[in-house]
């Protein structure tokens, strides 16, 4: 009996995402008295036995060059004989893009109940009870699963990384790995910016900026905070900006450490993907504006003089200016 | 070719969210109920639009849920498609949810499985990846674009921070999201026509289920908003940094 953490990886480099699921794996394993053991599926580069630090004692690696690309059918099966041979009864995933395309194939695969968006460690004194986000983020649900194996994908951002001592045991992993079907052909990614569903803090535009032309506002400060970019949903459709920064009830739901709103007026399906955020900052020149009332702190103004003036007080604070 | 379109009834997106029942069940009094926003926007319409481009494609839809269900997919077939498959089952988990429609895909011999990327109420975006294993077929989870060239798919997919391009022969699953297509709203001559489509009703295979929801709770409300004066936005800062230390 183990929990198995699924170690996701991208061009060599252990992704963020997996930091937090192994750390709550490395939890759920000390909660059920047991080891937390992790799987690597591809090369990389990084030192795997450095992962240790993070709660995890062994790491299974199968370092087959058809894993190099994502294919969630063949790393489906992978992961399956992992669990089969490692007797795991809870496998942990980020729910992040490759989580939500392996962990519910898995859980069909192994007749397994999976909790699609965990928030917090299951309770595991009278059952197997986790808490997962529902409704897009205005409720959540006790799910319990009943199954033998149990699968949690944990929400990005919901569990904070736990950094200890120690180093993981490296093993090579001896895995009938199928040929892919799946051909990768191009990569395009936004290059030198803060992946938006990674992003520890969140700058966001609305419909109150008027136009594409004044988006160097939003720029500026995302970039004197280190910040990712977002907008609200009319804002991407009118095509002021690239439809992957739209976050609400039909966008990308995130929960940043910091949600900076700015001339956004906080409708409902807007708020029911920003709401998870721990802290939310609204500036608006409306005071009636309904995103205050799901705000820890906001200014009523307008954005083109008080934006820029922020931007300047973080770059003071940061030692940029 | 053939082409199923998963599709699920929720409550709007404007609904309020309250529970009874101890908490144990959602308080569906008064409630709205929309096709999933991105089952109809992004998943049906991109199936329609290959449909207009190649009028020999074959289109159906899918849903699991009781006679409650079929206002949403009557509305959905006002958008378009050939004929609709209702599953006569009240949604249990997913799993369940995930095997009736991986039986009906089964039976009618689908090229394409289109879903959409989670449910609003649910979130749980799974169903699609459950289907592909149980068909044994690849699965392209969260796609922004589809594409196809004779019997190949050319998917894109979100990734962190932009997107992966890849090709798929088909059979294949595909989850959709934004930027597979746009929102349109059913004509007149739509609406008529969808009241003559067939709606074949069928019963469930017998599932177990893996999970259950033992209670919901509702988000401890915000402790209210801290204001700061317009002409002071260095203040904000200072907050940020140190009351809230998210800076
Ligand atoms: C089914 C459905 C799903 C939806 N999904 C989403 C979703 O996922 N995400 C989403 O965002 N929306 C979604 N919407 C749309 C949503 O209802 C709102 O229409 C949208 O969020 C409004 O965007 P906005 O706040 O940018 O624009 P507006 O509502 O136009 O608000 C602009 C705000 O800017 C303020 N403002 C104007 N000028 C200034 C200035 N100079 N300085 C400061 N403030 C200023 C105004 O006071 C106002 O509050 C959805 C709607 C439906 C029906």
């Amino acid at each position: 009996m183990s929990v198995l953490i699924f170690i996701d990886q991208a061009d060599g480099h252990v992704k963020k995402a997996a930091y937090e699921a192994m750390s709550y794996g490395a939890a759920v394993a000390a909660q059920l008295g047991t080891s937390a053991e992790g799987v690597v599926l591809g090369p990389v580069s990084d030192d795997l036995a450095a992962l240790g630090k993070y709660g995890v004692k062994k790491i299974h690696h199968v370092n087959n060059p058809a894993l190099d690309h994502f294919d969630a059918q063949v790393f489906t099966k992978v992961i399956a004989q992992v669990v089969e041979s490692t007797g795991a009864q809870v496998v942990v995933f980020s729910n992040n893009v490759d989580g939500k395309g392996i962990a519910p194939r898995l859980a069909a695969r192994l007749k397994a109940g999976l909790v699609p968006g965990a928030v917090s460690l299951p309770e595991t004194g009278n059952g197997f009870v986790v808490k997962k986000n529902v409704f897009s983020g205005k409720a959540f649900a006790n799910i319990a699963v009943n199954s033998p194996i149990k699968i949690i994908s944990v929400n990005p951002n919901s569990y904070p990384v736990k950094e200890g001592e120690g180093t993981a045991e490296v093993a090579a992993f001896n895995a009938t790995v199928d040929a892919p079907k799946v051909k990768v052909t191009a990569t395009n990614k936004v290059t030198g910016e803060v992946p938006l569903s990674e992003a520890e803090i969140v700058v966001s535009g609305g419909r109150g900026l008027k136009g594409p032309e004044n988006w160097g506002l939003v720029e500026d400060l995302a970039k004197a905070l280190g910040a990712a970019t977002a907008c609200s949903r009319p804002v991407a459709d009118v095509h002021w900006r690239p439809h992957h920064e739209h976050v609400g009830q039909t966008g990308l739901a995130i929960a940043p450490n910091l949600y900076i709103a700015i001339g956004i007026s906080g409708a409902i399906q807007h708020l029911a993907g920003v709401n998870r955020s721990k802290v939310i900052v609204v500036i608006n020149k409306d005071p009636e504006a309904p995103f205050f009332k799901a705000a820890d702190y906001g200014i009523v103004g307008d954005a083109f003089e008080v934006v820029p003036k922020i931007t300047e007080a973080v770059k003071k604070l940061k030692g940029m200016a | 070719m053939k082409i199923l379109v998963c599709i699920s009834k929720t409550p709007d997106t404007t609904a309020k969210i309250a529970f009874t029942d101890n908490n144990t069940k959602f308080a569906e009094a008064g409630v709205q109920w929309i096709i999933n926003p991105y089952d109809e926007w992004y998943a049906l319409v991109r199936a329609i639009e290959l449909k207009e481009k190649d009028p020999s494609i074959v289109l159906h839809l899918v849903t699991v849920g009781g006679a409650d269900t079929e206002p949403i997919i009557r509305k959905a077939l006002a958008l378009g498609g050939d004929e609709a498959i209702r599953v006569n089952a009240d949604s249990r988990d997913s799993f369940y949810v995930a095997s009736q429609i991986a039986h009906v895909a089964k039976e009618g011999g689908y090229d394409l499985v289109f879903t959409g990327r989670e449910t609003i109420d649910y979130n749980g975006s799974s169903i699609g990846g459950m289907v592909a294993e149980l068909l044994d077929q690849p699965y392209i989870p969260l796609a922004v674009k589809f594409e196809l060239n004779g019997t190949t798919a050319i998917i894109n997919r979100e990734i962190e921070g932009g997107e992966e391009v890849c090709e798929v022969p088909l059979p294949v699953v595909v989850s959709c999201q934004k930027g597979m297509a746009e929102q349109r709203i059913p004509n007149m001559k739509g609406i008529m026509g969808a009241r003559t489509k067939p709606l074949k009703v069928v019963e469930p295979v017998a599932v177990d289920t893996l999970t259950s929801i033992v209670g919901f709770e509702l988000p401890p409300a915000k402790a209210g908003v801290k204001l700061v004066p317009a002409d002071n936005p260095a203040e904000l800062v200072r907050l940020l940094h140190e009351e809230a230390k998210v800076i």
